[in-house]
């Protein structure tokens, strides 16, 4: 594979999830006051978190899983399933944990 | 009956021919295996995102339960969590490297690159079982009411205090208790005794209690330091539960992956992939290492940072 010449990919990839998981723990640190409003049920510092980690997630298994260089049918297999199924579960859940009970 | 070999011949069907998925079985398995494993965390992923938004009010903020990094006093929220994924990113880009040097067939590489991601996740497990010793051996200490409720104790200035400075006073006393055990009788009486002191709920909205109210919930209830399954010093019991639970279940596939990773730096040494032709092997284990990875990368954003 032509981009796989080298090492040089692996280690971008490296600083990318290094560098985002720097800003993460800054801004956990000194929560920055204007990105706590609220929104949709939660703060806009948390959605920022949860997309910050959906590029983490994205780089692993793109490139360090090597799905970005798998075929097209292998793509579907692995991520129909998981991206139908998982942010299914997690609308149904938190949704039904705010009425529990109540 | 043209049209029956052209199907055969043609290798563009599905973009993968006849083997529509272009990839070999065992590594087509791991994959299976790990589609099945995400589903699992997420179960328990979004179980935990269900309790929490159940008792929102009053979860514990992570930033205040895991405060601690080895040689440094104080308060070092995220800083411990920060070094762990440091480690396990780190220890992913050594795995990713040991495949690449397998791919060229180059051994001393993948050997030298397999020693490392174990060395990595020696490291990983070995701050697990930190973190859980000072989770479960507590911090401040709390009060637990008759009805199972954890309550913080807070003086006048509306700081937490610890048991230890809520005993020995606050220049004797330590802002962690440092495993000292109290009995409810000494800290009852301490709490008696000085009326500015105050219990409270812990979490981002947490009520907060007369001191005559709060010298009540003590009398009818029990003091608490620590975490395990049943009580919980930080607040919600649930909180240790699907902290033992997740991080433990995490904990265990990475000590699963040092196992494995080490049977096949054994077999690398061997030279068992250096026969064989191939070290696809090293490949199929380092999907499962950097799904470990992949786990910690959410574990992390849920537990720690939201």
């Amino acid at each position: 594979m032509a981009e796989h010449n080298g090492t040089w990919w692996i280690w971008k990839v490296f600083w990318i999830l290094l560098v985002i998981t720097g800003v993460e723990v800054v801004l956990g640190i000194i929560k920055p006051e204007f990105l706590l409003t609220q929104v949709i049920g939660t703060s806009i510092l948390n959605i920022v978190f949860i997309l910050l980690t959906l590029v983490k997630a994205a780089y692993i298994v793109q490139i360090f899983m090597h799905v970005k260089y798998e075929k097209k049918a292998m793509k579907y297999a692995l991520y129909l399933p998981s991206l139908i199924l998982i942010p299914y579960l997690t609308f149904i859940l938190l949704t039904e944990g705010s009425y529990l009970f109540s | 009956m043209s049209s029956n070999a052209d199907l055969i011949q043609d290798t563009n069907h599905w973009g993968g021919g006849s083997r529509p998925l272009g990839s070999r079985y065992g590594k087509l398995m791991m994959w299976f295996f790990l589609l099945s494993d995400a589903l699992t965390f997420s179960g328990f992923l979004t179980a935990y995102g269900l309790m929490r938004f159940k008792y929102e009010s009053t979860w514990p903020i992570a930033e205040n339960v895991f405060t601690h990094f080895p040689g440094l006093e104080g308060d070092q929220p995220l800083l411990y969590v920060a070094l762990m994924t440091f480690i396990l990113i780190m220890s992913s880009v050594t795995m990713v490297l040991a495949v690449n040097a397998g791919e060229k067939m180059n051994r001393g590489a993948v050997t030298n690159w397999m020693l490392w991601t174990i060395v990595g996740g020696f490291i990983f497990v070995g701050s697990q079982a930190w973190e859980w010793y000072h989770f479960i051996i507590g911090d401040s200490g709390a009060v637990e009411t008759a009805r199972q409720e954890i309550l913080h104790v807070y003086n006048a200035e509306g700081e937490r205090l610890s048991f230890s400075q809520v005993i020995h006073g606050m220049e004797e006393g330590h802002a962690s208790n440092h495993g000292e055990m109290f009995t409810k009788a000494e800290v009852l009486s301490s709490l008696k005794g000085d009326a500015t002191l105050y219990l409270k709920e812990p979490g981002k909205a947490g009520r907060a209690f007369t001191h005559a109210e709060s010298v009540a919930f003590l009398e009818a209830g029990d003091v608490v330091q620590g975490a395990n399954m049943i009580h919980n010093e930080y607040g919600r019991k649930q909180f240790a539960n699907f902290f033992f639970f997740i991080t433990g279940f995490h904990g265990f596939h990475v000590f699963s992956g040092v196992v494995i990773n080490f049977v096949i730096f054994y077999n690398v040494l061997l030279g068992t992939y250096e026969r064989r032709g191939h070290y696809r092997m090293v490949e199929k284990v380092g999907l499962y290492w950097h799904f470990v990875d992949l786990v910690w990368v959410f574990v992390f954003t849920f537990f720690y940072l939201v």
